[in-house]
Order: structure tokens, then C-alpha cells, then sequence
């Protein structure tokens, strides 16, 4: 079906267009690749709600169906005010009457907060819709409906002390809105760092001799973190002319020559390969932690409360090995947990050992 | 005599500046000859002057090493059959090189980021088990049978292509580098982390393989007076899109299938991502299932609420994209240990998101005093450039640093000129010069200068 020349490749590599190549007679498709998208393919993908609100589907929601819905699907990550730093960065706080009035967020240009929540970002309204209609509830999204994604976006508008409680957003009054949000003006949204020939902000200098004639250390990791990303002797190759230094014991006093070498190539032998699976790996590898905590609870019960509930019901792995793959929800409160029926029953058999016998180092 | 061990001490130069402007008049065949009798001759001393080498070897006090004197197994047995691993894996030897997490970082796995492990690499392709990961809401495998691309909007011919479509067209391949735009974001304010794979690890480079956006744009018949901008879109649960200009769109973006000869992995987005050379991360949008042209920017989460630089001035930056001109020493580097004094190879990697690299310098003295590096072929237009310096280390403290310089004349600037525009807030765009301190001790950590 193709029928290629030479000299027509190396135009192809010199990005001439697709469809000049498909007139040309030296590239022969039965038909053009590709066919046309329907009408109704086209709404169900075209989700994407522009600054302007192109895109905004028509409808409502109340400050009040939001709380309902925060609580049942919002609230075990974010916080029951959307203030919790537990799963995720917080969205509500640190917004002010007097931002709302000016659209900047006063709090930003001081280092007077932790740490920026998404309300003192938010400069368009339609991305806090968008971003809730597309990627929200955390573990189900794109499954709340235009009813629903109004209401949630009213109700964090609300904790917000943006709208009032009785306040119904709407595809009438989202420009209204969009007036009141505290950092409307926040933003520089020229292109900054779009084209290859914009000049760079920043420069560096191009001196090669007797620069800076005194440099001074102003900072480094000071000596109780030496240890805080693990040993970096097992960080780093057994071989060549470094080694990742021991960094389970203080940093030696002087220097001995090839020190490290024998300690860094004892450091961790090769792990099992292809023995038992490692449980924490598995828990990973099918997300489960994406819901579990090992010691904290996040959408679902941490692991660890999971081990008390259950360490005095005999067989208690089979028990769990069951509840994982089946899911269910009423045990740990309202919100489900999804069948894993995709898992294999090995990996959920050795996971639910691990949790009954609740050694989780 | 001079050979490359005894010279050691001294600047070393590549083989190919051995040659005299009498040997680089003659061609070919001759030359070759040339470099062959060369390496011969250097081949023979240094083995000559071997037990002499600085690289000294406790076994050799005794009658000899037992590494030698005693046969290991491997020489005494029968080794394993072919195909015994369908799909190759690295030595279990290397086992240390894993991507990592930064403790601490983040909270949920699914939303987080795996830091390749720089510190071990060669030249300047990323293996890709070994190719750091962004997920914004967990990854999938997708079945490629399933998968779907749009492309509507601003076009006259909205489509859909099929994998099968995308494939039977005609392909390119390029290699470029991905950054994440969070790189070095943790060291803004002060030193954060001890090592290269946390500090820069949120850096891979791969050759893909895909078909050029303008070609599918073309097809689509793009009404090029309205279009300004593009909207890539991901298929995964979080949605990514990120917006794109339209300059950029048509000029090397890719939709791209292949990495590294093979498929792209499933953290890499299989069946299909975006590649967009030289910008950041982000926008290289995985599992890619549409793109919608339009003649405004898009505003989505990961342009208003995520990937916003904050300025000084409490401003936030938006939509920058460019991963400016930058490199960093990967040996020696934070957390490693010089095995002895005297001769080492400094290594590292250099790229920028405008071009191509042009030098890169380096300076054993805290940025005193700067000497050029040797830049190893190839030297491509938005990738990785591997650099190799010659240092002899005597012993004391000293810093070592590596300062970058792109093919439109951009520096690499030092962290006190960053802050000094952008603060040191921002978490994103963080190119600095990466300083490495080498203690009396042999340890090398992670330090800032001013």
C-alpha cells in the first residue's frame, strides 16, 4: 500500500504537510489515515472550559447541594472546610474582603503563610470548574454531575467567604463571580518562556578569570538530615571512582583512601530477585496507597487501624484478602471502596497477609 | 613518556586534539591509520605502567589478588541459557540505581514524582526503566486497541485517528531531553536535598519515535487565520491539558509512540504522548487522546493553579514553558565519596529548551576561575550534551561547579542571580549553577555559594 521514493523521505523529514504527501504520488493510502469524528464524539471529549466560559455547559448548583456532595466525596481528602493539609495542599484560606476588592491576594507578596492555597492562586473561575468536572473526586473522576460540579464550586466559593450561603452558582452569573475572586490580578500571563528567541529574564555571566575573588558557603544540608533520604551508599554504583557515601554513620573526620569501598560494596546485598513479592511494593503497584495510608488516614482507613480492627478475628487475611477484592463500603464510613477484582489473588493474598500481621517496616 | 596515566595531574585533551594541523590536512583512510597506530602505541605503555597506577590495588601486596588467583564460578560453570529473560533486566549488581522518591515531598503516591538516578548514568540517553515520572492522578496501561486521538477546534476536518493510523504513517525519529519545570524546584530557598537524583533527577532524554503534530493538523485542514493556540489533552483520570502555541505546534512537536526503540512505557504515557522539545515536562501530555485548536489560551488547572511561578511582587507567572539553558556535574556529586586522591573524570550533562549547547565550563574553585569541558558528540538541538572535564584532586576542600552556554548566547546563571529577579519562591525554572562541595574528607555534598 505504500510506495515510497527516496527523495520524497527526505522532504517527509523536512516536515513537509501530511496532506501534500497523501496527493503526492509517491505515497499511496487507500484512504486518508484517520476518519472524521462525529458530533457526538467530539461533546463527549470536548469537556475543556475556557477563561471566557467557552465551553461552560449550561446549569446550576447551590452552596447547599455542594456541601452535601463535599461531605460525601470532598471532605475525607480535603477537610470538611477545604482547609486540611493532610492529602493535598489546601484549597480554602488566607483570602481577605479587602483581596476580593483589590483581585490581589496582599498575603502573597509577604512570606506571611506556609504555604499558597488554591484560592490565593485562582485568577479564572472557569479553572476551578474545569478543574473539579475533569479530575474530581480524587479516586472517581468525571463522575459528579454539571449539577454537581456548580454545587461543589459554589460551596468552596462559599468557605471561602466569596458568596454567601444561600448562593446558587450558574452559567448566568459566573462573570459576576469572576469579578469577586481575591487574586483575579494576580497573574502575568503574557507568554512568558513560550519562543526560543524571547529574551531570557535572568543571565548568567560569562567572566572566566579571577570572577569572584571570595565565595562564601550559604547553605547545606546540615547534619541531622544526613541520613534523611535513606543511606546513599545504596543510592549510588558498587563500582568506579566514587562511592555513595555511609550515610547511617557521622561523616569520618578525615580522609582514608578507598575507605568507602569495602563498606559500600557490603552495603546491601543484591535483594530477592524473584523471591517473596514485598507487599509495601505490591500496595503501591495497585494503588492502594493511593487511598490507604500505612499510618495515617487519608480516603480510606489507614492501614495500621485496618491491622487493630481486625488482628483479633481469626483468619483474618482470608477476611481481607475477600473485603479487597469484593470493596464495599459502611464499615469505615460512607465513602466506597471500588472492587479490586483486577488485582491478582496472589498479590491480594500477600497484601492481606501483610496487613493481619501488621508489620509494616 | 607521556601517556594518559602519568600525565595525569595536567589537562588532559581528547584524543581527536592529539592530532596536528598536518594530520587533520589528510583524509580519510590515512587518518584512520593514523589514530589506530596511535592508540596502539598509548594502549601498550599504559599497560607497561600499570602497577604503578594511582588506582592502587591492596591485593597486589600479597602473592596476588585472589580475584584472580582463585577461578570464580563464571569461569568454572556453566552459565544461564538465552531468552532465560524474555525481556532483559540491568545486573542485579546495579541494583542501586533505582528511582526514588524525595521523603517527604508529597503525600499520595499518585500525585507525585520519582527522581531518576543521574548520579549512574552514561552519555546522554535515559534508560527507560530508569526515566524519572509525574503522575498527577496515578498511571495506567492502557490497551493500545482502545486508544483514540482527536484532533478539533479550529480545524475543517475535525478526525479521529486509531493507533493503527498513526502508525501506518511516516515517522520520525529525534532525540530530546524532558525536564519537569519543578526540577531544582526545592533548592530555591536553601539546600534541600543531598544528592544529583533529587536535585536534577526530574531529567530524562529519549529518542522518540511519532509523527509530526503539523502533519495531523494539516490533515485536519487547521484554519490557520483563527488558530493561535493548541490544548493538548490526556486520557488519564486527572485530564492533563496544557496549552500550546501555535508557533511551537507546528514547528517540532510531535505525537510520539516510540521511546527508546520500543514503545513508550506506561509511566511514559503509552499508547501516545506529546513530545514538545525544550519545554517543560508538563506539557508533554500522556496518554494523549485529543487536541483541540483554539485562539486562546486555555487557562487549565495545571496553567492557573499548578506550574505558576510566583514572583517577588506576589505576581504570578503563567505559562512559562522554556527549560532555559542549564547543566550540572553528575561525578563527582552530592553524596558520593572520592575513593582516592589524584586523577579524576568530571562528568556531567548540559541542555536548554532554545537550542543547542555551545560550551560548558567548569571550575574546581567555587566560580573563581572557569576552563572549558569537553563536549562529547552528538551535540543535537534541545538534549542532552554530555561534558567531560580532566581534575586532579589534592586532597583539600574546594567546590566544584558546571555553567552551561546555549547556541543563542544564554549563560547559565548563578543562584544569587536568580533570586535577585525571580525571589525564592517560585518552585519552578530553577537553572542555576549546582555547586558540589568536596570536603578533606573525600564526602562531596550539596552547597550553595554566594
Amino acid at each position: 500500500m505504500f510506495k515510497f521514493r527516496s527523495e520524497r523521505l527526505a522532504l517527509v523529514a523536512r516536515s513537509v504537510s501530511l496532506a501534500a504527501l497523501l496527493c503526492s504520488s509517491a505515497l499511496v493510502f487507500a484512504q486518508t489515515p484517520g476518519r472524521p469524528a462525529t458530533p457526538a464524539e467530539i461533546k463527549a471529549w470536548d469537556i475543556d472550559v475556557r477563561p471566557d466560559f467557552k465551553g461552560l455547559p449550561a446549569g446550576s448548583g447551590s452552596v447547599a447541594r455542594g456541601q452535601q456532595v463535599w461531605e460525601a466525596q470532598c471532605e475525607s481528602c480535603h477537610g470538611a472546610f477545604g482547609e486540611s493539609n493532610e492529602v493535598f495542599t489546601p484549597i480554602v484560606g488566607h483570602t481577605t474582603k479587602a483581596d476580593m476588592k483589590a483581585g490581589r491576594v496582599a498575603a502573597l507578596a509577604k512570606d506571611s503563610v506556609p504555604q499558597r492555597t488554591t484560592l490565593m492562586k485562582l485568577s479564572e473561575l472557569s479553572t476551578l470548574w474545569d478543574y473539579i468536572n475533569r479530575a474530581m473526586p480524587w479516586n472517581a473522576p468525571k463522575t459528579l454531575t454539571t449539577e454537581e460540579v456548580y454545587a461543589v464550586t459554589a460551596y468552596i466559593l462559599h468557605l471561602g467567604d466569596i458568596v454567601p450561603a444561600d448562593f446558587v452558582l450558574s452559567d448566568k452569573n459566573v462573570r459576576d463571580v469572576q469579578a469577586l475572586l481575591p487574586n483575579r490580578n494576580g497573574k502575568i500571563a503574557k507568554q512568558f518562556m513560550w519562543g526560543v528567541a524571547d529574551k531570557p529574564d535572568v543571565q548568567g555571566s560569562s567572566c572566566r578569570v579571577n570572577c569572584d575573588p571570595k565565595v562564601e558557603l550559604t547553605s547545606r544540608l546540615p547534619d541531622y538530615a544526613r541520613n534523611a533520604h535513606g543511606n546513599l551508599a545504596e543510592q549510588m554504583r558498587l563500582i568506579g571512582g566514587v562511592r555513595g557515601a555511609d550515610t547511617t554513620q557521622p561523616a569520618p573526620s578525615s580522609f582514608v583512601a578507598g575507605a568507602n569501598r569495602a563498606a559500600a560494596s557490603s552495603a546491601k546485598p543484591p535483594s530477592n530477585l524473584g523471591n517473596a513479592p514485598n507487599p509495601t511494593k505490591l500496595a503501591q503497584q495497585h494503588a492502594c496507597l493511593a487511598c490507604h495510608g500505612v499510618d495515617n488516614k487519608m480516603v480510606g482507613p489507614s492501614l495500621k487501624d485496618i491491622h487493630a480492627k481486625y488482628k483479633t478475628v481469626k483468619d483474618s487475611a482470608a477476611l481481607l484478602a475477600t473485603k479487597i477484592k469484593a470493596g464495599g463500603s459502611g464499615v469505615w464510613g460512607s465513602v466506597p471502596m471500588p472492587a479490586q477484582a483486577h488485582v491478582p489473588d496472589a498479590d491480594i493474598r500477600a497484601m492481606a497477609e501483610w496487613i493481619a500481621k501488621g508489620d509494616f517496616k | 613518556m607521556s601517556t594518559p596515566f602519568n600525565r595525569l595531574g595536567r589537562l588532559q585533551k581528547a584524543p581527536e586534539f592529539f592530532l596536528t594541523k598536518d594530520v587533520l590536512a589528510t583524509k580519510g583512510d590515512e587518518r584512520r591509520a593514523f589514530l589506530r597506530n596511535a592508540f596502539v602505541a598509548a594502549g601498550g605503555v599504559a599497560a607497561a605502567t600499570a602497577s604503578s597506577s594511582m588506582f592502587a590495588q591492596a591485593a597486589a601486596a600479597t602473592s596476588g589478588d585472589p580475584a584472580i588467583l582463585n577461578l570464580p564460578a563464571h569461569s568454572k560453570g556453566l552459565g544461564a541459557p538465552v531468552a532465560a529473560k524474555g525481556y532483559g533486566t540491568p545486573s542485579k549488581h546495579e541494583e542501586n540505581l533505582q528511582r526514588r522518591e524525595s521523603p517527604g515531598l508529597t503525600r499520595v503516591g499518585a500525585a507525585s514524582v520519582s527522581f531518576a538516578p543521574l548520579q549512574g548514568f552514561f552519555g546522554i540517553i535515559t534508560p527507560s526503566g530508569l526515566h524519572f515520572e509525574r503522575h498527577h492522578q496515578g498511571f495506567w496501561d492502557i490497551d493500545p486497541r482502545d486508544h483514540r486521538f482527536m484532533v478539533m477546534g479550529q480545524v475543517k476536518n475535525p478526525k479521529v485517528y486509531t493507533m493503527d493510523d498513526l502508525m501506518r504513517l511516516p515517522s520520525i525519529s529525534r532525540m530530546y531531553f524532558i525536564e519537569c519545570g519543578a526540577n531544582t524546584g526545592m533548592e530555591w530557598g536553601n539546600v534541600a536535598v543531598p544528592t544529583v537524583q533529587y536535585t536534577h533527577g526530574m531529567l530524562s532524554c529519549c529518542e522518540y519515535t511519532g509523527v509530526p503534530l503539523k502533519w495531523l493538523l494539516d490533515d485536519c485542514g487547521i484554519d490557520l487565520k483563527k488558530a493561535k493556540y493548541i490544548l493538548a489533552e490526556g486520557a488519564d483520570g486527572s485530564g492533563m491539558t496544557r496549552t500550546i502555541n501555535l508557533k511551537n505546534a507546528l514547528d517540532d512537536v510531535m505525537v510520539a509512540y516510540g521511546m527508546n526503540g520500543e514503545m513508550l512505557r506506561p509511566e511514559n504515557g503509552y499508547p501516545l504522548r506529546l513530545v514538545v522539545p525544550g519545554v517543560q515536562g508538563v506539557s508533554w501530555v500522556k496518554y494523549l487522546r485529543r487536541i483541540e485548536v483554539g485562539d486562546k489560551p486555555f487557562g487549565s488547572k495545571d496553567e492557573v493553579i499548578h506550574y505558576v511561578d510566583l514572583m517577588p511582587d506576589g505576581t504570578h507567572r503563567q505559562y512559562t514553558s522554556i527549560q532555559e539553558v542549564k547543566s550540572v556535574i553528575t561525578t563527582p556529586s552530592g553524596g558520593q565519596v572520592l575513593l582516592d586522591k589524584g586523577y579524576y573524570n568530571v562528568t556531567g550533562i548540559a541542555w536548554s529548551g532554545r537550542g543547542k549547547i555551545r560550551r560548558v565550563e567548569v571550575s574546581v574553585d567555587g566560580g573563581k576561575n572557569w576552563k572549558d569541558a569537553r563536549l562529547e558528540t552528538p551535540v543535537l538541538d534541545k538534549c542532552l550534551t554530555r561534558f567531560n572535564f580532566d581534575w586532579t584532586w589534592n586532597g583539600s576542600e574546594t567546590i566544584l561547579q558546571s555553567r552551561a552556554t546555549d547556541s543563542t548566547g544564554h549563560v547559565q546563571p548563578t543562584m544569587t542571580q536568580l533570586r535577585a529577579k525571580r525571589g525564592s519562591r517560585s518552585i519552578y525554572h530553577n537553572n542555576a549553577i549546582q555547586s558540589w562541595l568536596v570536603s578533606a574528607n573525600g564526602e562531596v555534598s550539596n552547597v550553595q555559594v554566594s
